[in-house]
């Protein structure tokens, strides 16, 4: 391999690479699929180097001396490396020509064992009651490179134990190995640096400035980039083992950034939710406010668990089945135009497709979803907090949401629309409807995750599943196709919206042989033509680019560009 | 509370600011040198007085009060005397004499922990803690007082005279 463009050789482990020049040894590693034990390295924040976890054995080209011809390159344009007694940090340094690099042998073998020993000295090794334990970089580190056993028979340093840090975050100072990535996220992500370390030397201790909080809403990012239990979410502390939990990768469904994430869940009930890394939509984090968004899923005393048919103004629990004959057998006798639909736009494109059928099946003309705006926080999150308004508008083809709710109201006062159908939504609670113009209505059924005032003004109820007992796509702020994964069941009879509009369609006549979500893709992906020639598998785990909206990329992803462009950052 | 500053010291310590064209932050060390020798230590106060001076949050100058020993962040006596606990002292005698000087001059070090080093007389008059070497190992036990040194310190009565 002769040098070319931009290209660089290293020798790893005595196999020769190619690297683009600029390149961090350890990324060069990464990248050739050796790992270099790490803790305060991270690709998406500065590299101070102080944890000293990536030493390696370092060569280069030997210098000739004077008047000595320089050593002959082989067949493949290498020269013999010149190996150097002592070893550098892979994380901050960056590779060069002919570079040769040992991440086995004794010279990195020992530096490993001994930066272990050190780590783990003032460690208090606690981790049967540690939340950490089994996602823990200082215990798999400590098995695979540690040498076992410790030579320190001195006193541990005590320091501050369970520090209240901010509202949501714990802090244990002595299991803290000081790798600084927790303060480095607060300076140079959240832009809130209340962190530092005081005390610097025996004792150095990881502090928040008296009377300051660390309340930013990002903060619970540092956990999730501790590399040992220091910090701890208050919201997940003590609740499950993370070795018994499920994960499933699924996207956030708070904002239209559509946040990649996983959901951590164990017998149907949902435990903890992290960012998962994805540089077109989120970076590596979340804010809090969605992370911790999901415990009324858990909250079985306000999900609806049964289908509720009206009888004398009373709801009576009914059979799925037999629900959906109810409501079918009401709706065959309007009219066209005298049933209108409100979906949402926190449906799946899968769910707005058998919406647009029941539609066609329905002849309905009014049909809106309920929009929601909110404040642009200038780091992830959305003014649109729909997860799915693109999707509304490519395969609903609605394209101003909640515009026509007004008139809506007015077509139901007058008697013009005589039934509705609320799929997924709550319009007393969300668009501004009262119980009184919702009793104009001849017929009303909805579909909802949980009781709600609009529910109980319904003549059919059906718990329809929320988010997270859910598959399907949805299309984020920036025209990125994502997939939504099922993580949990719903409760009792719940049953995914397009199941239930599947069923509602084949009631009215309309048969159609869909049976999962990816069936609903086929057809969505052979009549829609945004959608045209995609398959279940193309889109992945990571989304695909599916349109234009013209909207920009989230703030702190163009701050975290711009970074990575002034090589502050790998990315 | 906000530290009164008076307008000659800010006056200088603006001045020193200014030798530091690259970064503000590099003028922490001095501008703390400069409160606590006029207010005898750094308060917290005197720390966030010097993070909106120097544009920076207050968590980043506390780190650099509590590396430094000689950043107190407790008011000391009117006078301050540091005793030398180095191998060559502590083996002429500073232990000893760190006694002696605290019986003499009433201080109670009980309460001194690796976090907050100095203990300060009932009356205010003196306070004492531990330095490491103080640079003259051949004439131990050597203190500090303010800025007075003092070698081969044997009679205590003698050197707390000095200092009323």
């Amino acid at each position: 391999m002769a040098e070319q463009s931009d290209l660089i050789d290293v020798e790893i482990d005595g196999v020769w690479h190619s690297f683009p020049k600029g390149t961090r040894m350890i990324e060069a590693c990464r990248q050739a699929g050796v790992e270099v034990p790490h803790y305060c390295y991270h690709p998406k924040l500065s590299s101070p180097g102080n944890c000293r976890m990536c030493l390696v054995q370092m060569g280069m080209p030997p210098r000739p001396r004077p008047g000595e011809d320089p050593p002959e390159p082989d067949e493949d344009g290498h020269v013999p490396i010149s190996w150097m007694p002592r070893p550098v940090i892979a994380c901050a340094n960056t590779i060069a020509p002919n570079m040769g690099i040992r991440t086995t042998g004794e010279l990195t073998e020992t530096c490993r064992e001994g930066v272990m020993e050190l780590m783990l000295a003032n460690h208090p090794l606690d981790c049967p009651i540690c939340d950490q334990a089994g996602e823990c970089s200082l215990q798999e580190f400590s098995v695979e490179h540690g040498k076992g056993e410790s030579r320190f028979r001195e006193q541990k340093v005590k320091k501050p134990k369970n520090v209240d840090v901010g509202p949501r975050i714990r802090l244990d100072d002595e299991r803290c190995i000081m790798c600084s990535r927790c303060i480095r996220f607060m300076d140079e992500v959240a832009d809130d640096p209340v962190l530092g370390f005081t005390d610097r030397g025996s004792h150095t201790t990881l502090a928040v400035y008296p009377g300051r909080e660390m309340d930013s809403n990002y903060s619970l990012n540092t956990v999730d980039i501790c590399p040992v239990g220091a910090l701890t979410s208050n919201d997940f502390r003590f609740q499950m083992r993370v070795w018994f939990m499920k994960e499933t990768q699924t996207i956030d469904t708070n904002c239209a950034t559509g946040t990649n994430i996983t959901v951590y869940s164990r017998q149907g009930q949902i435990y903890r939710i992290t960012p998962r890394q994805n540089n077109e939509v989120n970076s590596d984090w979340m804010p809090d406010s969605h992370r911790l968004s999901f415990h009324w899923i858990n909250d079985l005393e306000s999900r609806l668990t049964d289908p509720l048919i009206k009888e004398d103004g009373k709801h009576k629990l009914a059979d799925y089945s037999q629900a959906i004959a109810y409501a079918s057998q009401r709706l065959q006798k309007y009219d066209a135009g005298e049933v209108a639909i409100v979906a949402s736009a926190r449906m799946t494109n899968e769910e707005l497709y058998m919406v647009n059928k029941l539609k066609s099946q329905l002849d309905v003309r009014d049909i809106d979803v309920v929009a929601r705006r909110g404040e642009a926080d200038n780091y992830l999150i959305s003014d649109d907090r729909n997860p799915n308004t693109a999707g509304v508008n490519t395969v609903l083809g609605v394209k101003d949401p909640g515009a026509s709710l007004d008139l809506l109201k007015k077509d139901i006062a007058s008697g013009k629309v005589k039934a509705l159908l609320v799929l997924q939504e709550d319009l007393i609670s969300d668009a501004g409807f009262t119980a009184e113009d919702l009793k104009q209505l001849d017929f009303l059924l909805t579909s909802y995750p949980t009781t709600n005032p609009t529910a109980d003004a319904a003549d059919v109820v059906l718990p329809g599943a929320c988010w997270a007992e859910k598959s399907g796509t949805m299309i984020n702020a920036t025209g990125r196709l994502q997939r939504l994964n099922r993580a949990v069941d719903g409760p009792g009879q719940t049953l995914e919206p397009w199941e239930i509009i599947r069923d509602l369609i084949q009631e009215l006549g309309g048969g159609n042989g869909i049976y999962s979500a990816t069936d609903i893709f086929k057809q969505l992906a052979a009549e829609v033509s945004e959608f045209n020639g995609l398959t279940w598998g193309d889109i992945g785990d990571q989304g695909t680019q599916l349109i234009e909206t013209g909207a920009e990329l989230p703030p702190l992803l163009q701050r975290e560009r711009a970074r990575v462009a002034s090589g502050e950052i790998i990315g | 509370m906000t530290l009164d500053v008076p307008a000659e010291l800010e006056k200088e310590i603006d001045e020193r600011i200014t030798h530091y064209p690259v970064s503000k932050r590099s003028a922490v060390l001095p501008v703390l040198h400069h409160l606590q020798h006029h207010f005898g230590y750094i308060s917290n106060e005197a720390v966030e007085w010097t993070a909106a001076k120097l544009e920076l949050e207050p968590i980043k100058v506390l780190e650099v009060v509590t590396f430094y020993p000689g950043f107190r962040q407790t008011a000391p006596g009117k006078y301050h005397i540091r005793v030398c606990r180095t191998l060559s002292c502590a083996m002429a005698g500073s232990y000893e004499l760190m006694e002696s000087i605290c019986e003499k001059a009433g201080i109670d070090r009980s309460g001194v922990t690796h976090h907050d080093p100095i203990a300060v007389s009932a009356d205010g008059k003196y306070s004492i803690e531990f330095a490491e070497c103080l640079a003259s190992c051949g004439t131990g036990p050597v203190c500090l007082v303010d800025d007075d040194f003092h070698e081969k310190v044997e009679d205590v009565d003698a050197l707390l005279k000095q200092y009323q």
